[in-house]
C-alpha cells in the first residue's frame, strides 16, 4: 500500500505536468482556427452532454498536419534544427570531454574548485549571458576590435547574426551539461586501468582510444543528450544572436503562436517536434538504465 | 661441481644478472618507500618479495614495470638502464595487485589485449587465449565481463592476461591470494611449469610464506623499504640473518640474553640462575652484549626426564597444547615466565599422548639447532 503511495507520486506528476499538458495541445493541433478567445474551435461543451461531445470529436481533423507537409518551411526549419543540434552537439562534445579530462585528471584538492567554476555560468540568467554574446560578437564588439587590435584582422568580422554565432552561443550555454556527465564517468575510472593498458603495450594515446574512451561512452552519450534534446527545440539563441538564414524550429513555433497567432499550427509543429524527440528521450533512457545495471554489480 | 648443476647463479660471480638495482631510493615527498636497495635478480629465477604490509613491494614492482621512476639510484635490465624505456616498451608484464581487469571488456578480450598491440595474427591470438582460458580454467566465462564472476576468478583472469604475452619478466603482485587452498596450490605448479617450459624470470609478492617456500629459487624479506635478507627459502629458514626474518618466516621462539663469546660457540645468560644456553656461532660480540637465540618449535624437545648430553635443556611446565592433525604443539612456561612452542610430529594415535596441562617437563636442543643472533 504505502509502497504503491511512493510509486503513485511521481506518476501523478507525470500525469499532471506532461501528459495533461501534452494532451491539451494535441487537441488544439487537431482543431481549426478562429478569431476568437481561445482562438480555435472546437471547444468541448459538456452542457450538451454525449451528443455534444460526439459533435466536438468530429470536429477534429488532422488538417493542420497535412498543412505541415504543404509548406516547405516546416519540414525545411525541422531539418535545419536537426543539423544545427548535430553540429552544435558534436562541437560541445570537442570542447566539453577535454574540460572535464582536464578536471579528471587535476589534483584532488582541485576539483571541487573545478566543479564550481563549470556550475558558476548558472549564477547569472542565462537571458543576460546570451545579450552579453551579442556584446563580444557584434560588429563592433569586444572579440573583433581585439582581434582588429592584434592586428590578426583588418576588418571586423561579421559573426553576430550568423549561424556561427547559435554554434557559440549553444555550446557556450550548453557545455556544463557536457562536461559533468563526462567528468562523473571519468572521475570514477581506476587509474590503475591505464597502466595495465600500457603495461600491455599500449601507447599512451592508444590507452586513451582504448580505455578511457569507451569507459567514460555512457557519460559521453548521456551529455550528448542533453545537449542535443534542449537544442533541437532552442527558441532564445537562434533568435538573439542567429540571423535571418538561421532556420529552427522553435521560432517558427515562436511565430505561429505570437505573430500569427495560429495556435493550432503551432500546436501541430510542437507534436511533431516531441514525436521527433521520443526517441533521443527513450535512447537516452536506455544508455542510462545500461549503466545503472553495469555499476549494479 | 659433480653433482647436477644446481640452479644458483647467485653463487657464480661471473653470472650476469637480468635486473639490477643500485642504490635505488624512492621518495614519496619526504615519506621513503624504498631505502637504497642494491638487488640483482638473475634470468630464470623465481623471485619472492616477502614483508609486512606497506613495506614497499609494489613500489619495487613498479619501478620495474616502469610506473614509477626511482628518486635514486639505477635500475639495469640486461645491463641497460630502464629508466629512460617507458612501460608499454618494457619486456615486463605486471599483474596488478587490484587486478585492473578492464571493466568493458569480456575476459577473452582482456586476455587477448596485450596481443592485439603485439599485431599477432587474429588465429594466433585465439589459440593463445584460449590456452590460457584453459589454464585458469575459466573457458566457460570467456564471454562475461569481469563484473560478472567472482573475485578469484578475477584473479585468474588478471594471472592470465599478464602470462599471456610471455614477457622476459612476470611481475606478479600477489597472484594467488584469493584463491582457495588446492586451486593455489595448483597454480603455483602451473606457475613454475610455465617458468620452466618459457624461462620466463618471475618476480612474486606473497603474504603467504609458505607459497615463497614453495616456488622461489629466492626470497628477499623487507621491512621499511630495506632489504633485510636475500637468500634462498631454506637459508632464510635455517639461517636467518636477524630475529626481524626468523620471525617473520615461519615459528619461533627467541630468547634474549647477554652474551658469554667461546670459541666458535656463543654462550648465552638468559634467566638467573639457569645454565647458559649454548649455541654454535661465529659471532664476534663483546662479552655482555645483548645476543639472540632464534631456535624452531620442531627443533626443541620435549621429554620427562632431563635429557642426557643435550647442549640446552630447560625445564618448565605445561601450560598449552595445540593439537594440530599432524604435529601437536606444545606451549611450555619458563620459570622466568617466558613461553617457548615445542612440536612434536604425532606418529601415534592421539590416545598416547605422552604429556598433558600443568605437567612438568624439560626442552632440550643441541648447539646447532638455534640461531645466535645479534639484532
Ligand atoms: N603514490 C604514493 N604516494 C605516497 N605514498 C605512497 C605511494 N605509493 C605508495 N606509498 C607508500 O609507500 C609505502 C609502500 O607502499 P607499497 O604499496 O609498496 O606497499 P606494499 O609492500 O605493496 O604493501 P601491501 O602488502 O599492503 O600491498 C606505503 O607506506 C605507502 O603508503
Ligand atoms: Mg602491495
Amino acid at each position: 500500500m504505502r509502497r504503491a503511495l511512493v510509486i503513485a507520486v511521481p506518476y501523478f506528476w507525470l500525469l499532471a505536468l506532461f501528459l495533461v499538458p501534452f494532451l491539451i495541445v494535441l487537441k488544439i493541433s487537431l482543431s481549426d482556427t478562429e478569431l476568437a478567445i481561445p482562438p480555435y474551435t472546437p471547444t468541448l461543451d459538456l452542457s450538451e452532454g454525449w451528443a455534444g461531445f460526439r459533435a466536438f470529436l468530429a470536429a477534429l481533423d488532422l488538417e493542420n498536419f497535412t498543412f505541415l507537409t504543404t509548406d516547405d518551411l516546416y519540414w525545411k526549419a525541422y531539418l535545419s534544427s536537426l543539423q544545427i543540434a548535430v553540429v552544435s552537439t558534436f562541437l560541445t562534445l570537442l570542447v566539453g570531454y577535454p574540460i572535464a579530462y582536464g578536471m579528471a585528471r587535476a589534483d584532488e584538492a582541485w576539483r571541487p574548485t573545478l566543479l564550481m567554476l563549470v556550475i558558476l555560468p548558472f549564477w547569472t540568467s542565462f537571458l543576460i549571458r546570451v545579450y552579453s554574446w551579442m556584446g563580444i560578437l557584434s560588429q563592433e564588439g569586444y572579440l573583433n576590435q581585439l582581434l582588429v587590435g592584434l592586428g590578426v584582422i583588418s576588418e571586423p568580422l561579421t559573426i553576430l547574426n550568423t549561424n556561427t554565432a547559435v554554434y557559440i552561443g549553444i555550446v557556450y550555454t550548453y557545455l556544463p551539461f557536457m562536461i559533468l556527465p563526462i567528468y562523473a564517468t571519468l572521475e570514477r575510472m581506476d587509474a590503475s586501468l591505464l597502466e595495465a593498458a600500457e603495461d600491455l603495450g599500449c601507447s599512451r594515446l592508444s590507452a586513451f582510444w582504448l580505455v578511457t574512451v569507451p569507459l567514460s561512452k555512457s557519460g559521453i552519450i548521456a551529455g550528448c543528450f542533453l545537449v542535443f534534446i534542449p537544442t533541437i527545440g532552442e527558441f532564445v539563441i537562434p533568435s538573439l544572436l542567429g540571423g535571418s538564414q538561421t532556420l529552427m524550429i522553435g521560432k517558427v513555433l515562436w511565430e505561429e503562436f505570437f505573430s500569427n497567432r495560429d495556435w493550432p499550427v503551432a500546436s501541430a509543429v510542437a507534436v511533431i517536434l516531441l514525436l521527433i524527440l521520443v526517441i533521443p528521450i527513450i535512447l537516452f533512457q536506455r544508455n542510462e538504465q545500461r549503466q545503472r545495471e553495469a555499476e549494479g554489480k | 661441481m659433480t653433482a647436477p648443476a644446481e640452479f644458483s647463479p647467485w653463487t657464480d660471480p661471473s653470472a650476469k644478472p637480468l635486473i639490477r638495482f643500485t642504490g635505488v631510493t624512492k621518495r614519496f615527498g619526504d615519506f621513503t618507500a624504498i631505502d637504497n636497495v642494491d638487488l640483482d635478480i638473475f634470468e630464470k629465477e623465481f623471485f619472492a618479495l616477502l614483508g609486512p604490509s606497506g613495506c614497499g613491494k609494489t613500489t619495487l614492482m613498479r619501478m620495474l614495470a616502469g610506473f614509477e621512476m626511482p628518486t635514486e639510484g639505477l635500475i639495469e635490465l640486461d645491463g641497460q638502464d630502464i629508466a629512460p624505456v617507458p612501460p608499454n616498451k618494457r619486456a615486463t608484464n605486471m599483474m596488478f595487485q587490484s587486478y585492473a581487469l578492464f571493466p568493458h571488456l569480456s575476459l577473452r578480450d582482456n586476455i587477448a589485449f596485450g596481443l592485439h598491440r603485439e599485431k599477432m595474427p587474429k588465429d594466433r591470438i585465439a589459440a593463445r587465449v584460449d590456452e590460457m582460458l584453459k589454464l585458469v580454467q575459466l573457458e566457460p566465462f570467456a564471454s562475461r565481463k569481469p563484473h560478472q564472476i567472482s573475485g578469484g576468478q578475477r584473479q585468474r583472469v588478471a594471472l592470465a592476461r599478464c602470462l599471456a604475452k610471455a614477457p622476459k619478466l612476470l611481475l606478479l603482485d600477489e597472484p594467488l591470494g584469493a584463491l582457495d587452498r588446492k586451486l593455489r596450490e595448483e597454480t603455483q605448479f602451473e606457475l613454475m611449469d610455465i617458468q620452466e617450459k618459457t624461462g620466463t624470470t618471475f618476480v612474486i609478492v606473497t603474504h603467504d610464506q609458505e607459497e615463497a617456500m614453495t616456488v622461489a629459487s629466492r626470497v628477499a624479506v623487507m621491512d621499511h623499504g630495506r632489504l633485510v635478507q636475500v637468500a634462498t627459502p631454506a637459508a632464510i629458514y635455517e639461517t636467518p640473518n636477524s630475529t626481524y626474518v626468523a620471525d617473520f618466516i615461519g615459528d619461533v621462539n627467541i630468547i634474549e640474553g647477554k652474551a658469554e663469546p667461546g670459541d666458535g660457540i656463543m654462550g648465552i645468560a638468559w634467566a638467573e640462575g639457569q645454565p647458559n644456553l649454548t649455541g654454535a656461532s661465529d659471532l664476534t660480540l663483546a662479552s655482555g652484549a645483548t645476543v639472540f637465540m632464534a631456535i624452531r618449535p620442531e627443533k626443541v624437545r620435549i621429554s620427562a626426564e632431563k635429557p642426557e648430553g643435550a647442549a640446552n635443556a630447560v625445564a618448565g611446565k605445561v601450560l598449552d597444547i595445540a593439537y594440530l592433525g599432524n604435529i601437536s604443539t606444545y606451549h611450555v612456561e619458563l620459570p622466568g615466565g617466558q613461553v617457548i612452542k615445542a612440536q612434536t610430529a604425532n606418529t601415534d594415535r592421539i590416545a598416547r599422548r605422552d604429556f598433558t596441562w600443568e605437567d612438568a617437563v624439560w626442552l632440550s636442543w643441541s648447539a646447532t639447532a638455534g640461531v645466535v643472533l645479534e639484532r
